[in-house]
């Protein structure tokens, strides 16, 4: 593009437009996480197939599919919360940084890989006390009420929640609650935030108060959502991954899955033809 | 609340208006071409064809990403499909540029044919339709548009005016035949960018009142 | 067909009386009870039953200091004994056991809670009374508390069972440990159904004569340290009530009143705690 030549006249043209910046580039993209062959398994029964992708940094990437596709237990092995339930069994490699997830302490793990959950699950306890908790638990040494703040602000809670630091979390409406639960997480200052369908028991303002806070988000960490409602994930993310019957179908970035699709099962997906 | 697609609907805004402003800019470049008899200025149009048209498809890309992603309503809506209709529009009258540009270069190989009186009137008025089309959306100014949609049956007018005047000039001397009939389509490419902006106009329209002006006869009850 | 409905209307009115009556039966036996209390050891509550250790037999006045506070040392060491060991062995069974080790307890939690009560003082005696060679309180502290320990632990598992699983998630992806989910999350969570199964519990056997008769034996005046024979409010209604002496009667009625009113108060602090509901997130 001739960025050079200047037009001999003028429509008006807003001065910032002088020097038109060149469209964003896929610039080298650092990986967060990286999942590499991942196997799962209840028991006998295998959910998810050999699964390889990468989690790119400080970027939001979204994993689709219909019910029952396998997201969420994809999503919780990045945490190993996996590992409360009896009978599962993982095989594969998960990366963070490039150390294996499965070889470290899992609580250690657990703070640096944050979750919040479908439904706002604060708990029983003041506002201050919920975003403290991560905090206290670790043993941390920092003042405690910045750091309350500074995670309350992140979340866009501060302005809503600061004259009523002491009042019961369980006096806030449910799209403040689940606004808790992220500063909660955002407090611990993880490097990854996992998302299991955060908005699907909000109503449709709150929902859109938190996407907007996610895109906001992406500065401080990098974040992957679990979300059955396709249209969210096109909204919000930069990639997005295809799960069916635990197979990872695409993964790309979300312009490009959600114009044109490599696979034809992604198409009808998303399409809405599927089923 | 600001969305954040909303960085992506004003660079889109930004990108069409750059893009009116070279084709404004062409429009302007060829048409002096023609007055004038100067060929470097006619050889530039022809190099600056390439901006107009990779802006059009860098828009129309945007405008795709757009409405995937971001289920746009009522204005956005609106706006996002109009600026579609512009983008091509706007590479019409690119295209029209460079055909005045093409007619130029023929044109100054051969002699005048005679002063030019009609000619510079009409560009001058085709030349301000155009802007005020492309300052009617960005200010969203529908008063403005509906006075560009008054002008056009004047250019039409200027059209008719230089085709008889050309063609008593042509049946009276065959030698000019060539430069005339060139000129008579430098007309017609103009009347043409004229209706161009006419349909920017209408599409202005249609973004901000909601309302589809193009077929006035055609009963839509 | 007439008769047929007579019949039927007649079986429904019928049955609803009846079992209305017995409702009303059974409801008005506690104020029957209370009523009777009243009347006949009304009287008998004074500054003196209180305070006053029991007279000689035969002269009148006296009270029943000695018992009160009494129950009060055995109810003490029944607590610290049951409690705990229902308390944590309630977390056990909420957190941490595998599905047969949870089964076997449970089960043999629910005979322990069937034993009768006289069978429990014959082991604390056994137990505690043969080899220190002593009746105490000790030893009837330790009957008390063994039975309240099957209380305590069922009601306790059944409020920790009851957090929802989402608040323990929530705790452990946050990087708490197990334990530290328990202590700081799962128990502050469930601390008024915890609180209500100790209460009830200590009710329950804050009346208990039987395990008693073995082990604390009875004591007419204070008891020292706590490897002496003791007096309790239940033991004193038994013996002043089987006497021979007007007075003694009185006293037995006034000690059975204060048993009762005690017993009642703290069945109905205990509900009042529950019913402020256990923590749970708005939905």
């Amino acid at each position: 593009m001739h960025a050079s030549v200047r037009p001999a006249v003028s429509v008006n043209i807003p001065p910032s437009l002088t020097n038109v910046p060149p469209r964003e580039s896929a610039a080298a993209l650092s990986m967060r996480m990286t999942l590499s062959k991942v196997n799962f398994f209840y028991g006998a029964k295998q959910t998810l197939f050999d699964i390889s992708m990468g989690i790119a940094a400080n970027k939001v990437t979204a994993l689709i599919g219909p019910s029952g596709c396998g997201k969420s237990t994809l999503l919780r092995t990045l945490n190993r919360m996996h590992e409360t339930i009896r009978n599962a069994r993982l095989e594969g490699e998960i990366l963070l940084d490039g150390q294996n997830i499965l070889k470290q302490d899992v609580t250690a793990h657990r703070r640096r890989v944050g979750m919040v959950f479908q439904r706002p699950n604060p708990f029983p306890k003041s506002i201050f006390d919920n975003v403290a908790y991560g905090l206290r638990i670790n043993g941390s040494k920092v003042p405690l009420a910045d750091a309350v703040e500074k995670s309350l602000r992140h979340a866009a809670l501060w302005e809503e929640a600061k004259d009523h630091l002491h009042k019961s979390a369980y006096e806030l409406s449910g799209g403040q609650q689940q606004r808790l639960c992220i500063a909660r997480a955002l407090a611990v200052e993880p490097e990854v935030l996992l998302l299991d369908e955060p908005c699907s028991a909000l109503d449709p303002i709150s929902t859109a108060k938190i996407e907007e806070l996610l895109v906001q988000l992406k500065e401080l960490c990098t974040l992957v959502i679990v979300t059955h409602n396709m249209q969210q994930a096109a909204r919000v993310s930069d990639f997005t991954a295809f799960l069916l019957i635990g197979q990872l179908i695409e993964f790309s970035p979300t312009p490009q899955l959600f114009t044109t699709p490599s696979d034809p099962r992604t198409e009808a997906y998303i399409t809405g033809r599927f089923g | 609340m600001e969305r954040h697609f909303e960085k992506d609907l004003n660079e889109l805004k930004e990108r069409l208006l750059w893009m009116g402003s070279l084709a404004e800019r062409s429009v302007h470049q060829a048409v002096h071409a023609v007055l004038e008899s100067d060929e470097p200025l006619a050889k530039r149009v022809l190099e600056e064809e390439d901006a107009i048209n990779e802006l059009q498809m860098e828009i129309d890309d945007r405008v795709v990403q757009l409405l995937a992603l971001h289920q746009l309503m009522a204005t956005d809506l609106r706006f996002v499909l109009a600026i579609s209709r512009i983008n091509n529009d706007l590479e019409r009258i690119g295209d029209q540029a460079v055909n005045i540009a093409q007619g130029a270069l023929r044109i100054l190989r051969h002699p005048r044919v005679k002063p030019y009186v009609d000619l510079p009137r009409m560009s001058d008025l085709v030349e301000e339709t155009v802007r005020n089309a492309l300052n009617a959306m960005v200010r969203r100014d529908v008063d403005l548009a509906h006075r560009v949609l008054a002008t056009d049956d004047q250019v039409d007018h200027y059209r008719d005016q230089i085709f008889r005047e050309l063609l008593t000039y042509m049946m009276g001397d065959s030698s000019v035949v060539f430069p005339a009939f060139e000129l008579i389509l430098v007309a017609k490419n103009l009347e043409r960018i004229g209706d161009h902006a006419t349909n920017i106009a209408e599409d202005v329209i249609y973004i901000v009142q909601g309302q589809d002006v193009r077929h006035p006869t055609v009963d839509r009850r | 067909m007439n008769g047929r409905l007579k019949w039927r209307k007649f079986v429904s009115g019928f049955m609803l009386t009846m079992t209305g009556v017995c409702a009303f039966v059974a409801v008005s036996v506690l104020f029957l009870i209370l009523g009777y209390l009243v009347y006949n050891g009304g009287s008998s509550i004074n500054w003196a039953f209180f305070t006053k250790l029991p007279t000689p037999v035969g002269e009148t006045g006296g009270g029943m200091a000695n018992a009160i506070v009494g129950s009060g040392k055995l109810l003490l060491v029944a607590t610290l004994i049951g409690v705990p060991v229902g308390f944590f062995g309630a977390i056990y069974l909420a957190e941490f056991s595998g599905s047969m080790t949870a089964f076997i307890v449970r089960y043999a939690a629910d005979l322990l809670n069937g034993v009768p009560s006289i069978v429990i003082g014959i082991f604390a005696f056994a137990v505690v009374v043969q080899p220190f060679k002593h009746f105490s309180t000790l030893a009837g502290g330790f009957a008390l508390g063994l039975m309240m320990i099957p209380i305590t632990l069922r009601s306790t598992e059944q409020f920790l069972l009851s957090v929802p699983l989402a608040l323990r998630e929530g705790a452990m992806a946050l990087g708490a440990s197990k334990w530290k989910t328990i202590a700081t999350v799962i128990v502050p969570a469930a601390y008024r159904g915890i609180l209500t199964a100790v209460l009830l519990a200590f009710a329950r056997v804050a009346g208990e004569t039987a395990p008693l008769l073995f082990t604390a034996l009875g004591n007419r005046y204070w008891s020292p340290g706590w490897n002496q024979p003791i007096e309790s409010l239940p033991h004193m209604v038994y013996t002043y009530g089987i006497s021979a002496y007007e007075d003694w009667h009185r006293q037995a009625w006034a000690a059975g009143l204060v048993l009762l009113g005690l017993i009642l108060a703290i069945n109905i602090i205990a509900r009042a705690i529950l019913s402020r509901g256990i923590a749970v997130p708005r939905s």
